[in-house]
């Protein structure tokens, strides 16, 4: 949160209008969420003079209200308005929260000029009973007639809100910093605030001693002041620091995080007199324990930054400080502390102590030394200036930053280029010095050096691109295409193939659906048909979604489960996604659910899906694959699957898939699942040819046998085909029959064979000589009984 | 001939009488038969003085004919009132529901994922792919994201094998897949749709699984404006013409400089409403120039090369194009919903 009163103090923004400044900040680059603003046109201090009861109402009062340059009459319901008192008014035309527009009125016939307000009509308090029965706000007798009266109450201030997720860096997330932001965008210069200070003669650095151990402390400055009188902020700081969404507590905490909100450095204030003369910084030792201010124990580890006196922990550094050395209402000398400690390691140590801080956010965005020194500088002048506190000479330092300037050449056409723009040389100047970046212009070369305040920026010519575009203002870029070879994009690899298959599926009238990787233990322990190992993750958000899915058949029956439940009965779905097992091998599965109707017919349903079904789809998806020929349908045994409907999927002798009926005892209706792996698919395929079709009429010879039930029918068709020599085209199924009319432990099987030649017409006895062959080798395969018709 | 004279008037009424079709066959044995009357009187034409023969046998000829017509045009009046009758009979109720074979709808991000892919792939972009468990280093280290770098904040990831080995929180790995691919020799331009994975709790508006897409170009001298107008392309294809595209500056590690790019709302064109917090704009992507330290890490020299890289949020997307509330709505599929989206959109 940003307050604009306290922007004003480093730069002149008084010319501004609050939202447009808020647009063009935002199109700048750092995103004001919300513009907070108590201000509110036509709200004046008035004091009531005369008061009147309503002629025509037993509750509202005929006030005279006193504005300075005028009188009005007002009618108010308020129960405590009574001559003398002082209060807000908001006159005709003024604007209220939630667009209520003041006008001149007439209430049961009496001309009333404005309103006497009561906070929560002005949106600053709650509207709520409370503060409804409390009436209209009462002004102080020390309320100036004609005054704002927000100015008045200190809540004229303007609050941005930031959006600092998006943030480049931290530099924009400090009054200071925001104040440089503004200048660039509005062209304007930026005051610094004074960090003047009288100093004694005694030096800190004669009796105290600095010694930094640690390698995750590159600079640490400390000063020491005396004899601070503990009391309230000053007004200012408490209101900025309470619109920068901080509680004030005293004069001395306050001024630590003023500062930090000021210069974005943190700060922390030891006890002096709770300290030895030693500050040593260095890595924690594991199991070390330190009370910290919000009085719990923390157990540290080698990964964390200690500061102590030497001899005890008195400071998770960059964290929060110890218990030991607070700052408390005695308190009489500091010793203040103006560090840069190591990002990542205060951010670890923060998220591991589950201690996210205001000092700790800061520290782990990195942080500029120069503001490290001023700010300890201006805790020196403001503890001067409103804690009476007298100042020690000098300071004890550590400084392991590098000094050496950041520096970028480039030219022009450079940052033209990246952007798509044409910037002269002349533009390319003055965009530089808005930026307040100084350089040297040397033929077409610039140098820039890049300020210590841009921790953001690195060393190459992009980021000044970055900052030239966005002042330049992006919405300016015209659009281009790039300039590249013509030619059309195509689907690669795995993608490739997953679009295959979703275009046959889809044809062959299933509906695709989404699931979630990620399922719970009850679910990954169904359909283990190919028993991988799966991976489990070690912090789940929730048991539900702990374990990566090495089939998708459970999350397509909640789909199921799911439609069902809202009354959908044909549900003919299929997905392909990804999985993984614990070795993180992917393989791609192609997973489909068919229940209920496979035609939308509600009322003949004569098309309810069954095994055959489902194994058409996945012949049709082979033989679309290019596969005809080459697959097979093998007896399984997966639990969840019902004993007798199911089986593997066999492509050139591999198993790449299931199919079957969900086990009766998941689901009693009859539900049926096909599962393959997508990758056994991939690039097994021959070229398509064309192949005439045969041009001499076929024989078609029928025959059915009687067999045990047993018998797969598939198993005989093999043996046929065996039998038969290449004139034997296609052996048809035509008839299946199990009842009454045979032994119920056989089945009668029908099979029509069609006999094609190849290059000549066949003659009937050519063709009987191979079909009384197929005939003898059935029947004593299968101990087969031949039915006469 | 008087014999002939009589039969001619029999055969002219004899017809009235008949009812059905075997009164007719019946009738037609009875005079053309073996032993039918008109048969019967023709073999008498030897009888017949050889001068009357020619007219005898015109006569007779002229009872055949008529016989002939006459049982035609009866016959055909028989089989018209029985094709009518069965027609009648086989008359069905063309209201009642019909029978139907419906193709598969495609589940709806899949739908938008289609869409933009394929006015990718008609600008010359190759759709890949990339795994879901990833490494680190592709998933944040080489794209300028070192360990404890804050960026990993925003992206809340499931981690699998300490910190090596994570659900990708981004489709943005696949860039550097396809870069090391190209080895630094190649052009590239390639968008990669898929699934991604982050610790945020479900609601109408988060989901721990969604649909990224991402896209990367390298080539030589490209620009954020060649960027834009990219992006215009593809907004306007899935959003209509009248949509505008504006970038905003933004901050990735991966692209320097970024943007956010905002299209104007779709459901208030522009005008203001609750869906664009009554700004007239609705965030879409977030993309930039490719950083030049993300180039070098995966072998491609930025003084060299340069390209742009961009990411949407599908599911954001489809909520916008489609007006859905609810990014659960694409994981709970109720085919009734998902049904409507078997069609043709309006052009």
């Amino acid at each position: 949160m940003i307050s604009l009163n306290w922007v004003k103090d480093y730069i002149d923004i008084d010319d501004q209008n609050v939202y447009d400044l808020a647009d063009k900040i935002t199109r700048a680059g750092i995103n004001v969420e919300s513009v907070i603003t108590h201000h509110i046109d036509g709200l004046v201090i008035g004091k009531i003079i005369s008061l009147e009861d309503h002629p025509d109402s037993d509750h509202l009062h005929v006030c005279i209200v006193d504005i300075g340059v005028e009188k009005l009459q007002i009618v108010c319901g308020a129960p405590n308005v009574r001559v003398g008192l002082k209060v807000i008014v908001a006159k005709v035309g003024a604007v209220l929260p939630s667009d209520f527009e003041i006008k001149k009125s007439k209430i049961r016939g009496v001309e009333s000029y404005g309103m006497l307000c009561a906070l929560f009509e002005l949106g600053i308090e709650e509207k709520n009973d409370e503060n409804y029965s409390k009436g209209i706000c009462e002004l102080g007798e020390d309320a100036t007639i004609g005054d704002d009266p927000l100015v008045y109450l200190g809540l004229d201030d303007t609050l941005y809100d930031l959006d600092i997720h998006k943030h480049r860096n931290n530099d924009c997330y400090y009054h200071i910093g925001f104040a440089y932001e503004i200048a660039c965008i509005l062209n304007r210069k930026v005051k610094l605030p004074s960090l003047d200070f009288k100093t004694f003669n005694d030096k800190i650095s004669d009796n105290f001693k600095l010694k930094v151990e640690s390698k995750k402390c590159s600079y640490y400055v400390a000063r020491e002041v005396r004899d601070v009188k503990i009391g309230e902020s000053p007004d200012f700081i408490k209101k900025r620091l309470i619109a920068a969404g901080m509680r004030p507590i005293n004069n001395v905490v306050d001024i630590s995080n003023y500062v930090m909100l000021e210069f974005g450095q943190p700060l922390h204030f030891f006890d002096k007199d709770k300290l030895g003369d030693t500050i040593l910084v260095r890595d924690a030792k594991d199991g070390e324990k330190i009370v910290t201010l919000d009085d719990k124990e923390r157990v540290l580890s080698s990964d964390d930054i200690v500061i102590t006196d030497g001899s005890k922990v008195i400071c998770i550094a960059g964290v929060m400080g110890g218990k030991n050395t607070e700052v408390d209402d005695y308190t009489k000398n500091i010793l203040i502390e103006s560090a840069i400690f190591d990002p990542v390691s205060i951010r670890n140590t923060s998220r591991k102590l589950e201690l996210p801080s205001e000092a700790s956010i800061r520290y782990g965005k990195g942080l500029n030394y120069e503001y490290t020194d001023m700010a300890s500088r201006r805790a020196c002048h403001l503890l001067e200036k409103y804690a009476g506190a007298t100042i020690l000479d000098s300071f004890v330092l550590y400084d392991n930053e590098d000094h050496s300037d950041k520096k970028i050449s480039f030219k022009a056409n450079d940052v033209n280029k990246i952007l798509g723009i044409n910037i002269s040389i002349d533009d390319m100047k003055k965009e530089l010095e808005r930026l307040d970046f100084p350089f040297t212009l040397k033929s077409d070369i610039f140098n820039v050096v890049i300020p210590k305040r841009r921790v953001d920026i690195e060393c190459n010519v992009n980021d000044i691109a970055e900052e030239i575009g966005r002042l330049y203002g992006y919405n300016n870029l015209v659009s281009s295409l790039p300039n590249v070879k013509v030619k059309r994009g195509e689907y690669i690899g795995d993608v490739k193939y997953r679009k295959i298959v979703s275009r046959r599926l889809r044809s062959l009238g299933l509906n695709e659906v989404k699931t979630y990787t990620l399922v719970s233990p009850n679910m990954a322990n169904m359909f283990r048909y190919d028993d991988c190992k799966q991976v489990k993750l070690p912090n789940p958000m929730s048991i539900d979604k702990s374990i990566v899915r090495t089939t998708l058949i459970p999350s397509l029956l909640n789909v199921y489960d799911y439609n069902v439940s809202r009354g959908v009965k044909d549900i003919n779905i299929y997905e392909i996604s990804k999985t993984y097992d614990s070795s993180y091998n992917e393989v791609s599965k192609i997973c489909g659910l068919m229940s209920g109707s496979y035609a939308d017919s509600p009322w003949k349903r004569d098309f309810e899906v069954d095994f055959y079904v489902v194994k058409g789809i996945v012949e049709e998806l082979l033989d679309y694959m290019g596969y005809n020929g080459r697959y097979s349908f093998v007896r399984s045994n997966c639990n969840d699957l019902h004993p007798g409907i199911q089986g593997n999927i066999v492509l050139d002798g591999k198993n790449i898939g299931i199919i079957g009926k969900i086990h009766p005892s998941i689901i009693k209706k009859d539900v049926f699942i096909f599962e393959i792996n997508l990758n056994s698919l991939i690039g097994k395929t021959s070229k398509l040819k064309y192949k005439s079709a045969f041009k001499y009429p076929s024989i078609t010879k029928d025959m059915a046998y009687i067999v045990d039930k047993n018998i797969l029918v598939g198993d005989i068709i093999s043996t046929i085909k065996k039998a038969g020599d290449k004139t034997l085209q296609d052996v048809v199924v035509f008839d299946v029959y199990e009842g009454d009319k045979i032994n119920n432990d056989k089945k009668s099987v029908a099979f029509s064979l069609v006999f094609n030649g190849i290059d000549h017409t066949l003659k009937d006895e050519d063709v009987m000589v191979i079909f009384n062959n197929i005939i003898k080798e059935v029947k004593n395969k299968y101990k087969a009984v031949l039915r006469d018709n | 001939m008087k014999d002939i004279e009589m039969l001619l008037s029999e055969v002219k009424s004899v017809f009235d009488k008949v009812k059905d079709i075997n009164e007719l066959n019946e009738l037609k044995v009875l005079y053309m038969g073996k032993k039918g009357k008109i048969t019967e009187i023709n073999s008498h034409i030897k009888d017949v003085s050889n001068d009357m023969k020619k007219e005898f046998g015109m006569k007779v000829n002229e009872v055949k004919k008529l016989f002939n017509e006459k049982y035609e045009s009866k016959k055909k009046e028989f089989e018209d009132y029985l094709l009518n009758k069965q027609l009648e009979e086989e008359r069905i109720d063309i209201s009642l529901p019909a029978t139907r074979v419906s193709i598969g709808a495609p589940n709806i991000l899949e739908k938008v994922i289609e869409e933009i892919e394929e006015v990718f792939l008609s600008m010359g972009y190759d759709v890949v792919d990339g795994p879901e468990i990833e490494e680190d280093k592709y998933n944040f280290e080489m794209l300028n994201i070192p360990k404890g770098h804050p960026a990993r904040d925003a992206q809340d990831t499931f981690y699998i094998e300490g910190d090596e080995i994570l659900l990708r929180s981004q489709t943005s790995p696949v860039q550097v897949r396809s870069m090391l691919k190209g080895e630094g020799k190649t052009p590239i331009r390639m968008i990669c749709p898929g699934k991604t994975y982050r610790r945020d709790d479900d609601d109408a508006s988060h989901s721990h699984q969604f649909m990224q897409i991402e896209g990367l170009l390298v080539e030589k001298d490209i620009s954020l404006s060649d960027l834009k107008g990219t992006l215009d392309v593809i907004f306007k294809r899935l959003f209509g013409e009248d949509v505008e595209v504006r970038f905003r500056p933004s901050y990735y590690q991966f692209t320097e400089p970024s943007v956010e790019v905002d299209i104007t709302c779709v459901n208030c064109h522009g005008k203001g409403c609750a869906v664009c917090k009554r700004t007239g704009w609705v965030t879409v992507a977030g993309a930039g120039i490719v950083h030049p330290n993300v180039l070098r890490m995966s072998g491609y020299d930025p003084s060299v090369w340069s390209g742009f890289a961009f990411g949407f949020g599908a599911e954001r997307l489809a909520m916008m194009k489609y007006d859905i509330d609810d990014i659960r709505t694409f994981y709970n599929t109720d085919l009734r919903e998902l049904r409507v989206f078997d069609r043709e959109d309006e052009e």
